[in-house]
This record gives structure tokens, C-alpha cells and sequence, in this order.
């Protein structure tokens, strides 16, 4: 009989279960409940607006102005956007893009239907809104970025994409006189 | 009187108590060991995916950057698992018909997303985020490993409190400047690691492990 009481503290260990390890609340991305969905995280409807871009619509959210894609970038451009708008360029425009917009990333080299150069006549003439709305809609072959890059960072790619053109399409003439005197010195 | 226990019975009794002794250290030490054990732990240990995704060949041979998929660990707490569109944005011409990339497909076409296995989960009750440690200087590399070596993901470090708090207690030894987060290959020698360690403590305001060590920090 006395044996029995040793099987007692045994009778504790149904205490003992992972409620605090997996408690009931959804991590992000979790399955979700048959009332919820196969997702935790549910799908945006269409024209959600995130509630911190929520104001009246203009060119800085639709990338058009008076119906017409905007020729202007609509935010000022100062060093910090032109770097926001490199650093964002190299994460995910570069993989088929390239670094400097030829068109011939790694993921063309692997076979994915090459882009035009960004340095084309077209591109080059091309309103702001128009690299703004490829970002934002994709453009055939090409998927949309909008969930991955935010509003601003679409038109900091743009403004990069800008000075990508100017680097590649600069002249000697564009230069200070005294850096065109130190190129003709380089020059045989 | 006559003799209750044998001679014999020394040794017996020699043998108990050093039994009792060594049997109740041996068992802490065995359940130490084993809670920090690849057992309990999972380091290192592979987990079975609806598809076969090499991040030593996304990331290490073709180089596309982690946020190009993990778009939010630099904001968020949750670094985000890539929808299926993100796969979709290559792969609607890569390896388009390739069997491996089927479920891909079929996960576009119905909408039903991928069902991962999650190869890092920190219980409910401890509270992690990246974006400060990104903000901070932590690198990917500091936590997860050569991820561009894994040609499947598995945990390169246990996840316990105590290495959570070998760093806290010292973060200068694992600061890294920002533009070296994402970089996995970037190591110090010890001596030089201090110093920019400790330069780095002061430039980005990086909090004393007095504060960082305190229970409320992850447990709130
Ligand atoms: C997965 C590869 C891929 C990525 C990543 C990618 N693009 Fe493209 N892009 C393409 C392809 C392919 C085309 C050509 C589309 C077509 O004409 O069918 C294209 C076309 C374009 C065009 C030209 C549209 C025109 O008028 O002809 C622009 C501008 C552009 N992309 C900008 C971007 C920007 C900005 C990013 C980064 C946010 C980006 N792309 C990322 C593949 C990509
Ligand atoms: C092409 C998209 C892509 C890129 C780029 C990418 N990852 Fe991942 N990553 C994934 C997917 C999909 C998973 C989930 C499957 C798995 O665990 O392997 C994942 C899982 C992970 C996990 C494990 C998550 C878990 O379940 O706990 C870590 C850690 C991780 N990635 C780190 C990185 C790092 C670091 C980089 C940059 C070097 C990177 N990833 C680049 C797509 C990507
Ligand atoms: C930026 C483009 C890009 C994205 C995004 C991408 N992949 Fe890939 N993936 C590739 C390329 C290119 C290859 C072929 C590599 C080669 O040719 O060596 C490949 C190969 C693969 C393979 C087979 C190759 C192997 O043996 O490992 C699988 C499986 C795969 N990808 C899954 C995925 C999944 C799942 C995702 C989404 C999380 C994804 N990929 C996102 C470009 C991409
Ligand atoms: C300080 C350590 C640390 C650093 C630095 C770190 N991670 Fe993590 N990561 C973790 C932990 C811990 C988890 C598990 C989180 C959980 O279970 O809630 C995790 C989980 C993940 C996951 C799974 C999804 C999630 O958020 O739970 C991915 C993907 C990931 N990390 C990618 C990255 C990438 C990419 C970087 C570099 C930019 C990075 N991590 C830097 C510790 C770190
Ligand atoms: C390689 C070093 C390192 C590791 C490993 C690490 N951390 Fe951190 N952690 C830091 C640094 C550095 C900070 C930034 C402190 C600051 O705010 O100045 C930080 C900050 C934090 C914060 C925010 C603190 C606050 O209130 O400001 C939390 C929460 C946190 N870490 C949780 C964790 C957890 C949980 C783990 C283990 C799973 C972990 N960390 C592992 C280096 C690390
Ligand atoms: C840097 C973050 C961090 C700090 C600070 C921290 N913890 Fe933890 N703690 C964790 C993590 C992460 C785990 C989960 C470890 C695991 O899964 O093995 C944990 C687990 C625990 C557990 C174990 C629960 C169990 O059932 O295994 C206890 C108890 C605990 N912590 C108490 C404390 C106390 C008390 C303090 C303050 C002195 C503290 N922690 C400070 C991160 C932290």
C-alpha cells in the first residue's frame, strides 16, 4: 500500500504541459482556423490604402498628374532619397536589371527573358511616372514590386534610375573645366 | 551478538553512497547536456519542406539579397517568409515546368499558400525582434550561420536564453557597421573586433548589458 503513495508526485506531472511554449495566439503566418482562412495573415482587398498613406490621392501615390503619368518627381531629391533609392535598386531591381540598368543580371544570364536597357532613347525621354508605374504594376514579363517597395522607395528608385541615365549617358563637356583639364592631361 | 551483514557488505555500502552521490550529479549533468543537446536543441537538423529551397544557391551562387524575399527584418519583429508570388516573379520563366517547382505553381494558381516548416521558433513567452538588432549592427551571419551555404535552412546556433545573454551581456563583441549586415563572410580578428566594437557601442547607442540582461527584455 505504502508504494502506491510513492506514484503520487507521478500524478503531478499532468500538470505539466507546453501551453506557455504554443499559446493560443497566431505568430505571423501561422496556419489559421477553418474560420479564418488557410492564413493568419489575410489577403489585402483590392484598394486597401495602409492607413499611414491614407490622405487624398496625387501624384505621389498614382504616379499621375492631371490624368497623365508625371513627368516631375513629386518629393525632393537630396542625397539621403538618391541613396535610399540605390540600396533599394540593388536589392530588387539588380538580380535582372543589373547594376548599371543594361539589362543583363544574373537572372537573365540564368535565362529570364532579358529587359531593355534603362540608357534606351525611350527610357531616357520617359515621364518619372512611367518607371513609378512599372514598379508599381509590373510591366509584361515583369512582376509587380508593390507589396516588397513601399510608395517612397518606388520613387526613390526612380530618382536613382535618373542618375543611373545621367552616368551613363554623361560628356566631356558635362564636366567642370578643371576635371575636363585633368582628362585631357590623362589623354595621350 | 551475531553479525547482521556480511564484510562484504562494505564495499556495498562504499558503493551506495558513492552511487547516491555521483547518480543524483550525473542525472543534473546528463539533463544539462541534453537540454543544450542538438537533441533538444535541433542545431543543425533539417526539417522536410513542401520544396526543395537552396538558399546556398539563391543567395550564395546567383547573390540575391536576403531583403529581396525577407523583406520586413529590418522594420519587424518578423523577418516574413516570401509569398508565393515573390518565387513566382522568377520562376514564371525559370524552370517553368520543372517538377521540383510544382507546388510553387499550383500554390499561384489556387492561392492556397506554402506551408513552410519553420526551422526557428522561440517559445510564446520569450520576445524577439529583428529590426533592432539589424539597427544595431547584429549581421544575419551573428544568428543564422553561412544561411548561403545551406543548401536546406537549419539552425546554426540553439536559440537557449544563456546564448541569447552571452551576447546581451557583450554586445561589442558581435557589433558589425550596418553596411556589413547582410554580408556573410565578414569576420574581425578578436583584437580588432573589440575595437570597433566599442566604437560602434557609441556611435549607434547601443544599451549596457546591465540593461539588456534584465528579465523584461525578453520576457514581457
Ligand atoms: C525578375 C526580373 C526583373 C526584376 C527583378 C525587375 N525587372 Fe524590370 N523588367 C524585367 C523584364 C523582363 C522587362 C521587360 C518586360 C517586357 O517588356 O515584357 C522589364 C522592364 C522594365 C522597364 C521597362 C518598361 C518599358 O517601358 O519597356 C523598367 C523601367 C523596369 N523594368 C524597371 C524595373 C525596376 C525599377 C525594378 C526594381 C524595382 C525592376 N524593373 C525589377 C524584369 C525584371
Ligand atoms: C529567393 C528568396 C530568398 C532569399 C533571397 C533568402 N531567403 Fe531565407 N528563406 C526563404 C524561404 C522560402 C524560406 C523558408 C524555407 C526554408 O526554411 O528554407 C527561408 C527561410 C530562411 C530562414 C529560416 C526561417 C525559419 O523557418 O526559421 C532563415 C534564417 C533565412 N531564410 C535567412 C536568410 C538570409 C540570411 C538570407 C540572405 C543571405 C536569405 N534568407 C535569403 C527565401 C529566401
Ligand atoms: C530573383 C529570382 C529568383 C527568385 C525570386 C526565386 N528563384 Fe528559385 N531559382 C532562380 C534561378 C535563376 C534558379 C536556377 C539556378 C541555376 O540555374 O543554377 C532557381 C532554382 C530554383 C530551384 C531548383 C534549383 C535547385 O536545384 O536548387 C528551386 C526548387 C527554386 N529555385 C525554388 C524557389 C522558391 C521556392 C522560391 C520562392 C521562395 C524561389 N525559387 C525564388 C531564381 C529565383
Ligand atoms: C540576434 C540574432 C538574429 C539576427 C541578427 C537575425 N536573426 Fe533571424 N531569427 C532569429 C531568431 C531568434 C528567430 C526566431 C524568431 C521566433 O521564433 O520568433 C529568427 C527567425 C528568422 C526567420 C524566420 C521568420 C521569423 O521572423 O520568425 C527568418 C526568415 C530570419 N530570421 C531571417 C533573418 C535575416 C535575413 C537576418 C539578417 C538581416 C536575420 N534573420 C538576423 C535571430 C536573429
Ligand atoms: C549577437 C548578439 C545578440 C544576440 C545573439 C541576441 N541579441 Fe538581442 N540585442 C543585441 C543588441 C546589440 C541589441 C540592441 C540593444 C539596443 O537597443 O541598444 C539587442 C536588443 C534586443 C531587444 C530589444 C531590447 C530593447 O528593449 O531595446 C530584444 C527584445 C532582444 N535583443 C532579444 C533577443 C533574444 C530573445 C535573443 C535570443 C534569441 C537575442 N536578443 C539574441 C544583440 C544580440
Ligand atoms: C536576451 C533575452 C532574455 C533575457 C534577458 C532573459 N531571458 Fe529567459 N529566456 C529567453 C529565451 C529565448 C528563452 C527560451 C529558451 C529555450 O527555448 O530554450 C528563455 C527561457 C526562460 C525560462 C525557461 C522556461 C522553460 O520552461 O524552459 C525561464 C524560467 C526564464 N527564461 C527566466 C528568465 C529570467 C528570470 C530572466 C531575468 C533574470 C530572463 N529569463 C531573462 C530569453 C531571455
Amino acid at each position: 500500500m505504502r508504494a502506491w503513495f510513492g506514484l503520487i508526485p507521478l500524478a503531478f506531472l499532468a500538470g505539466c504541459r507546453n501551453d506557455m511554449y504554443d499559446q493560443p495566439r497566431y505568430e505571423p503566418l501561422e496556419p489559421g482556423s477553418h474560420l479564418i482562412g488557410p492564413s493568419s495573415a489575410r489577403p489585402l482587398l483590392p484598394g486597401t490604402v495602409a492607413r499611414s498613406e491614407n490622405r487624398v490621392l496625387g501624384a505621389f501615390d498614382t504616379g499621375l498628374s492631371n490624368g497623365k503619368l508625371t513627368e516631375e518627381l513629386p518629393l525632393k531629391i537630396d542625397r539621403a532619397v538618391l541613396e535610399r533609392g540605390a540600396e533599394r535598386y540593388g536589392i530588387f531591381c539588380t538580380p535582372c536589371h543589373g547594376a548599371t540598368g543594361d539589362g543583363r543580371g544574373m537572372i537573365v544570364q540564368r535565362g529570364f527573358s532579358p529587359p531593355p536597357s534603362l540608357h534606351t532613347k525611350e527610357l531616357r525621354e520617359a515621364p518619372a511616372g512611367h518607371f513609378f508605374d512599372v514598379i508599381t504594376n509590373g510591366h509584361g514579363a515583369m512582376y509587380s514590386y508593390a507589396a516588397r517597395v513601399p510608395t517612397r522607395d518606388r520613387w526613390a528608385i526612380t530618382a536613382y534610375i535618373r542618375a543611373l541615365q545621367l552616368s551613363q549617358n554623361a560628356h566631356v563637356k558635362d564636366l567642370d573645366p578643371e576635371d575636363q583639364a585633368r582628362l585631357a592631361e590623362i589623354k595621350p | 551478538m551475531p553479525q547482521i551483514f556480511h564484510p562484504a557488505m562494505n564495499t556495498v555500502a562504499r558503493l551506495t553512497v558513492f552511487g547516491a552521490a555521483f547518480g543524483v550529479v550525473g542525472t543534473i549533468v546528463l539533463f544539462y547536456e541534453y537540454s543544450r543537446s542538438p537533441f533538444q536543441t535541433e542545431v543543425n537538423v533539417v526539417r522536410e519542406q513542401p520544396v526543395q529551397f537552396s538558399h546556398e544557391h539563391h543567395s550564395g551562387q546567383l547573390g540575391i539579397d536576403c531583403r529581396y524575399c525577407h523583406t520586413t527584418v529590418e522594420n519587424g519583429p518578423f523577418a516574413n517568409i516570401p509569398p508565393t508570388h515573390t518565387c513566382m516573379s522568377c520562376h514564371s520563366q525559370i524552370w517553368a515546368d520543372s517538377p521540383m517547382l510544382k507546388p510553387v505553381r499550383d500554390s499561384l494558381a489556387s492561392g492556397e499558400p506554402l506551408r513552410w516548416e519553420r526551422v526557428h521558433d522561440l517559445p510564446d513567452f520569450a520576445y524577439f525582434e529583428h529590426g533592432i538588432h539589424i539597427q544595431k549592427g547584429v549581421g544575419c551571419a551573428s544568428c543564422h550561420g553561412r544561411v548561403d551555404e545551406m543548401p536546406l535552412t537549419w539552425k546554426a546556433e540553439p536559440l537557449t536564453m544563456e546564448w541569447c545573454l552571452d551576447c546581451h551581456r557583450h554586445p561589442e563583441t558581435h557589433l558589425r557597421p550596418r553596411s556589413e549586415i547582410f554580408n556573410m563572410e565578414y569576420s574581425l580578428p578578436e583584437r580588432e573586433q573589440n575595437m570597433v566594437g566599442k566604437r560602434l557601442v557609441r556611435e549607434y547607442g547601443v544599451q549596457s548589458g546591465y540593461y539588456l540582461t534584465n528579465c523584461t527584455v525578453c520576457h514581457r
